[in-house]
């Protein structure tokens, strides 16, 4: 109890701190939305956060995906050695089966939109990403076996993907004599596409692999639960 | 004050909570919540502050955007190093904590 009241009152202070500091903030010395807006025309897309994410700040957004890729990593270097079969993440639910027969399509097709409107208005590689991971978890669920993570070099290769394509083509801006992952004006459209195109199978795959490297122990009280009322 | 204005102090609101949750709780779900709480907060706090009075400002909302994707991945991280701890030692802390 005493604990708890010393912790309250130390939040409280440090809540305390925050609010002087938004109450007291100084005035931004830079025009930030003035420049980006300024800046725009010569990025290669019409969206200025596209424009922030992969060609003014694309060094974070590069990270990001390396940073994806490590949580993976470590996913796949501590999963028990385990057979993994769909059918012990299905959950016999035939409307499920069903649904998602009609939800698919429509669900690739919301990834390609939100890929291809990223340029333009708000969506991009990780919005698609995400809708793409939430296909495949929804057809694990369903109980259909996506063969593909069968083969390992199969899934390693759709991982590094959007971070190969993405160091790539900032090192080739390299040997046009640009700084690292400076996109030349001209081609600026079609190379932030492609890394967005890469990034999006990268980021969906990584995403759903994440959920696919951790499925339900075997002595998991909610599996023995679950495997009781099958036997039934 | 503007309608905006409201989003930082939210996040202020949300920071603090989480900062709460995260010292006070032992167990270490509660803990990951608690400061994915307070990473949320955060990000209302540069998002809020981005648009306050001004035209929106794309560079915070890019952040923000990272920021997502960097906590989603860390998230999923400590719940895959979070399993694995169970499964060896069968605690749902840590023992220093005790």
């Amino acid at each position: 109890m005493r604990r708890k009241l010393a912790a309250a009152l130390l939040c409280l202070l440090a809540g305390l701190a925050l609010a002087w500091a938004l109450v007291d903030r100084p005035e931004p010395v830079v025009d930030l939305p003035r420049q980006a807006a300024a800046a725009l025309p010569s990025s290669g897309v019409d969206h200025a956060v596209t424009a922030v994410l992969l060609d003014w700040r694309s060094f974070d957004t590069l990270l990001e995906v390396m940073v994806l890729l490590v949580a993976v990593l470590v996913a796949l270097a501590l999963r028990e050695a385990q057979p993994d079969s769909p059918d012990r993440m299905g959950l016999e639910n035939p409307l499920l089966r069903g649904v998602m027969s009609w939800l698919l399509p429509l669900m690739l097709l919301v990834a390609g939109y939100l890929l291809w409107a990223g340029a333009h208005r708000p969506g991009g590689a990780f919005q698609a990403g995400a809708v793409l991971a939430a296909a495949g978890v929804l057809l694990r669920l369903a109980g259909v076996s996506l063969s593909g993570f069968e083969r390992p070099w199969l899934l390693r290769t759709g991982l590094v993907l959007g971070g190969a394509v993405f160091l790539t083509a900032g090192t080739f801006a390299l040997f046009a004599g640009r700084p690292f992952l400076a996109w030349p004006e001209s081609a600026a459209g079609a190379l932030i596409l492609l890394v967005e195109i890469a990034l999006t199978v990268s980021i969906g795959l990584a995403l759903l692999s994440l959920f696919r490297l951790t499925p339900p122990y075997p002595d998991d009280p909610g599996v023995r639960k679950a495997e009781a009322e099958g036997d039934r | 004050m503007s309608v905006a204005a409201i989003y930082p102090w939210v996040g202020i609101l949300l920071c603090t909570l989480g900062l709460f949750g995260f010292v006070v709780h032992r167990h270490l779900l509660r803990r990951l919540l608690a400061f994915n709480i307070l990473g949320s907060g955060s990000f209302l706090v540069l998002v809020g502050l981005a648009q306050d009075g001004r035209e929106a400002d794309p560079v915070p909302q890019a952040l923000v955007l990272t920021g997502i994707v960097v906590a989603v991945a860390s998230t999923a991280l400590a719940l895959v190093l979070f399993r694995r701890w169970y499964r060896v030692s069968g605690q749902a802390s840590l023992p220093e904590d005790v």
